[in-house]
C-alpha cells in the first residue's frame, strides 16, 4: 500500500463519516485501483455494461475468491457432502462463511434448527452490506424486485469490487453491471467448486493440506480487515480461542455459543470503555 | 432441501432485510454493533476450529505447524498493510515448508 493511500486510508478511519465510506476506503487501501479505468460514456449500450461487469470479476479480488472456493470445495468433499450438494450450496448460498458453517453442520449431524440458527447468525454482517449497496445502486425508475434479486448476488467480494467502481458506472446502468458482475462470480466459483470437487483425490496429500488451508486464512484477512470497530478485533480474537475450547467442551452447538459468548464480551468492553472515555 | 433451509433461507433472509432497511436504520446503532460483534465472533470461531481440528489432509500436520503458519501469515499481512495474497502466500508457504522438515 502507498503511503499516500495508506494516509488517506488513516484519515477517513478515524473520521466519523459512515461506515459504509470508511469500510470503502479500506478497501480501496488494500487492493488499490489495479484495474484500467474507463470514461463513463453514458451511451454505451446496456450489454457493453454488462460486459464490463463481467470483466471486473477477472481482477485480483476475485482470484483471491477463486482460491478459497478451491479450499470449500476440498473441505466439503472432505466433510462427505457431495459434489451436487457443493455446487447448490454456492449458487444459493453465496457467502463462504455461512457455507463452512453449513458444511460443518452437515459433518457433524447437526439438527436442522440448530444448523439454521448457525447459518443465520453468520449471514447477519451481509444486511449492512446490503444496507450500504442498494442505495448506490438505485435510481428513480429502479424496480425493487431487480434490487432483491442483486442482493442475492451480495458477498464481500463482489460488494468490494461494486463499492469501489460502481461510482464510475452510469447511475442507470449500475444495476447492469452489478448483475454482470455477481453473476460471472457465482457462475466461475460453481465451476470452479464442480471441477476441484472432481480432481482433489488425485491431488498429493501436500496440495490437499495447503488447499484446505486457503479457507482459514482467507476468512483470517478477510475478516479483520473488515471489522469496522475495535470490538470487531476482540469479538475475533475471543473467537479464535472460544470456539476450538467450545468444540472440545460443546461439540453440538460450539459455534453458537462462541459467537454468542465472545460477541457479547467484545460489545460489552466497547460500551465499557466508551463510558470510561465519557466520564 | 436442508441446503435450501439452512442456507439460503438463512443467508438470503439479510439480504432482502438490507434492501428493505436500506437507508432506514443506521449502520451505528448499538444493535447493529452488538449483532456484527456476535456475527464476528461465531466467524472466528469456525476459523479456529478449521485450522485446530482440521479435516483431511490437513490433519496429518502437526497442530504448532498450523497455529504457527496462520499466525506468522497473519502477522505478515498486518506488517504489509493489510495485503491479504502476502498474508495467505507466507502461511501457505510456512505450512509447505512444515510438511517437508517433518515438523
Amino acid at each position: 500500500m502507498s503511503s499516500n493511500r495508506q494516509q488517506i486510508f488513516l484519515d477517513q478511519w478515524k473520521d466519523d463519516a459512515p461506515l459504509s465510506v470508511r469500510f470503502a476506503s479500506y478497501c480501496r487501501a488494500c487492493y488499490g485501483r489495479h484495474m484500467l479505468t474507463w470514461t463513463s460514456d453514458a451511451t454505451a449500450p446496456r450489454s457493453t455494461w454488462f460486459l464490463r461487469g463481467a470483466r471486473a470479476a477477472f481482477s485480483l479480488p476475485g482470484l483471491i475468491l477463486v482460491s478459497s472456493f478451491i479450499g470449500f470445495a476440498a473441505l466439503a468433499k472432505d466433510a462427505g457432502v457431495t459434489v451436487a450438494q457443493a455446487a447448490f450450496m454456492t449458487g444459493t448460498v453465496w457467502a463462504l462463511p455461512s457455507m463452512v458453517v453449513l458444511v460443518g453442520a452437515i459433518g457433524s449431524g447437526a439438527a436442522l434448527p440448530a444448523a439454521m440458527f448457525a447459518v443465520t447468525l453468520s449471514a447477519i454482517r451481509l444486511m449492512p452490506m446490503v444496507m450500504a449497496l442498494a442505495p448506490e445502486m438505485r435510481t428513480g425508475k429502479t424496480r425493487r424486485c431487480v434490487l432483491y434479486l442483486l442482493a442475492h448476488f451480495v458477498a464481500v467480494t463482489s460488494w468490494v469490487l461494486a463499492m469501489e467502481r460502481l461510482k464510475r458506472v452510469p447511475p442507470q446502468m449500475r444495476t447492469t453491471y452489478y448483475a454482470g458482475l455477481g453473476g460471472t462470480l457465482v457462475t466461475t466459483n460453481v465451476i470452479v467448486v464442480t471441477v476441484v470437487y472432481a480432481v482433489a483425490d488425485a491431488l498429493p496429500s501436500a496440495v490437499s493440506a495447503a488447499l484446505l488451508m486457503l479457507t482459514p486464512m482467507y476468512f483470517l484477512t478477510s475478516l479483520w480487515g473488515s471489522a469496522r470497530e475495535r470490538a470487531g478485533h476482540v469479538a475475533m480474537v475471543l473467537g479464535l480461542v472460544l470456539g476450538p475450547v467450545f468444540h472440545i467442551v460443546l461439540p453440538q452447538i460450539d459455534l453458537l455459543v462462541a459467537g454468542l459468548i465472545g460477541g457479547t464480551v467484545a460489545y460489552g468492553l466497547q460500551l465499557w470503555r466508551r463510558k470510561v472515555r465519557a466520564a | 432441501m436442508f441446503i435450501l433451509i439452512a442456507g439460503f433461507a438463512a443467508t438470503d433472509i439479510w439480504r432482502f432485510l438490507g434492501v428493505y432497511l436500506g437507508g432506514k436504520l443506521s449502520e451505528d446503532s448499538d444493535l447493529l454493533v452488538l449483532v456484527r460483534t456476535m456475527a464476528t465472533a461465531l466467524v472466528a470461531a469456525v476459523i479456529g476450529n478449521l485450522i485446530v481440528f482440521p479435516g483431511g489432509a490437513l490433519a496429518h500436520t502437526s497442530l504448532g505447524v498450523r497455529i504457527g503458519a496462520a499466525a506468522l501469515g497473519f502477522g505478515a499481512y498486518l506488517v504489509s498493510g493489510k495485503r491479504m495474497v502476502v498474508g495467505i502466500a507466507i502461511a501457505e508457504f510456512l505450512l509447505l515448508a512444515g510438511l517437508y522438515l517433518n515438523f
